[in-house]
């Protein structure tokens, strides 16, 4: 398991080195811009969801942080 | 005349940036709040919450920002406690070493004293360092009957790639107290001795995150984040127990307190993708992987898509699916005969499953001034129910039973 997390690690540095030229001029980001394409929109959703999930299985964070402040589990 | 293009650019991009290059929404020295309440239940009359939310952001100006948030979460019902069923009456001391109860023949035991009410806060501040560094640092604080939680984090972000790239450098420290009921027991005890040790015990989680997000075209990004998790201390869940089984009949014969390492590994990496489509619904995408010392390993997707109606409305699905292995020392029960490991747990949580969450949301956001949506979810966990392990009486059991759950949650947004 501990190769396939550093395949997985690897994949995603190659991914992101190769993003470069990826991209948009600042008067493209119309829709980027708009709240519900932020990565934390439905930030309150995205919260409950930590919450549940930490209190009924062995994982956590990913986005965030893993720590969940909760005496749940 | 080329120079004169580039300078027009330059100029454009300065200004059209200034206007959406920030996703702060606030307009300086107003509020956005959100708030929610959600209502969750468990079948078989286990857990049951209520929590409501209310967050509120301040834009000071400049894309400097501070928010604030409190949770309350109000929790009854009953939870498993990782005893087997027997064909018998059983009878459990209650955690407080004070009264007992019983579990009827061929049920699956839980301790239905469970019942508390906790109480969080946190706060945030961001702030630009320069036109491609800023900074946030974040403080939360959490108090429930028996558990008190205090952590502080910072995250440095860097933009560069005309802010098509973001790099993201987050830490995390957080200090736990544990005061349970009855106080700590001894691990791997008898229930029936109580023996219990000190009143307390602690927990320090230390977290480091690093994280990429790019963009990709005019309607879509993506992000990684690889996570690193040391936690030290007591991880033990006070209120567990594994049980002791006859070798012959598979009948329990005692209950033992359970016990976990007091350290544990993570880490995690995780990807999301966020694509606005030619109709303006949003696709949204992500995935984890994550594995720790403990021998658990797992993999979670999850998928929404925002379907947007007229004046406003909207309806999202969402499909999430999860899975992991077994903890190294999870056991559904031990043996009689057999010694007792150093560790064990029959904490279903550490158990090997998989777990599926349908839902759907339902929306209108009237304009820049405020939205409403309800949201109305189904989990269900799974594990496997009669593992090949299980002898005599156990093997007519169900050693894993399912857990299903529903939410409902209620959302309010507004400027102020």
């Amino acid at each position: 398991m501990k190769a396939k997390f550093h395949w997985l690690i690897l994949c995603a540095l190659v991914t992101a080195s190769g993003c470069s030229s990826l991209g948009v001029k600042p008067w493209e980001r119309e829709t980027l811009a708009r709240e519900d394409m932020l990565m934390d929109a439905d930030a309150l959703d995205l919260a409950f969801d930590e919450h549940i999930y930490f209190s009924k299985e062995a994982s956590s964070g990913g986005q965030g942080f893993a720590g969940g402040g909760c005496g749940c589990n | 005349m080329q120079l004169k293009k580039k300078r027009i650019a330059s100029l454009l991009s300065a200004a059209t940036c200034s206007l959406l290059c920030s996703p702060v929404q606030a307009t300086e020295g107003e509020w956005d709040v959100d708030s929610a309440i959600l209502f969750y239940a468990e079948d078989n009359d286990r857990v049951e919450a209520v929590e409501p939310v209310i967050s509120a952001k301040k834009d000071l100006g400049d894309d400097e920002s501070v928010s604030f948030k409190l949770v309350l979460d109000s929790l009854t019902g009953a939870s498993a406690t990782g005893a087997v069923p027997s064909t018998m009456v059983q009878t459990f001391t209650r955690p407080s070493g004070n009264g007992t109860y019983t579990v009827n023949p061929n049920e699956t035991p839980l301790d239905d004293t469970f019942k508390d009410t906790r109480v969080a806060y946190s706060m945030n501040w961001e702030k630009p360092i320069d036109r491609n560094n800023r900074r946030n640092l974040g403080f939360n604080v959490s108090k429930e009957y028996d558990f008190t939680s205090i952590s502080g984090n910072a995250m440095w972000q860097h933009d560069t790639n005309q802010k098509n790239t973001t790099y993201s450098y987050g830490i995390n420290i957080e200090l736990d107290d544990i005061d349970p009921v009855g106080n700590v027991p001894e691990p791997l005890t008898d229930m029936l001795a109580q023996d219990k040790g000190s009143g307390s015990d602690t927990r320090n989680v230390f977290d480091l995150l690093f994280g990429v997000t790019q963009v990709i075209d005019r309607t879509s990004l993506f992000q990684v984040n690889l996570s690193l998790s040391e936690a030290d201390g007591y991880m033990t869940d006070p209120y567990k127990f594994v049980s002791v089984v006859d070798s012959v009949t598979g009948e329990p014969i005692q209950q033992l307190f359970e016990n976990r390492p007091d350290s544990r590994s993570r880490q995690s990496l995780y990807g999301k993708y966020k694509k606005t489509l030619a109709n303006k619904d949003i696709f949204t995408a992500s995935y984890r992987y994550m594995t720790d010392d403990w021998g658990v390993d797992s993999n979670t997707f999850d998928f929404t898509y925002r379907f947007k109606l007229n004046s406003g409305y909207f309806i999202q699905p969402h499909l999430r699916y999860y899975d992991q292995s077994e903890a190294d020392f999870y056991h559904y029960f031990l043996v009689d005969g057999t010694g007792v490991p150093s560790d064990a747990s029959a904490d279903y949580r550490l158990g090997e499953m998989e777990a599926t969450t349908v839902g759907v949301k339902f929306g209108r956001e009237y304009d820049e001034q405020h939205s409403w949506s309800v949201r109305l979810e189904q989990y269900v966990q799974t594990g496997d129910e009669s593992p090949s392990e299980a002898f005599g009486q156990l093997a007519q059991q169900d050693l894993y039973p399912d857990v299903e759950a529903t939410l409902v949650q209620f959302n309010y947004s507004f400027k102020w």
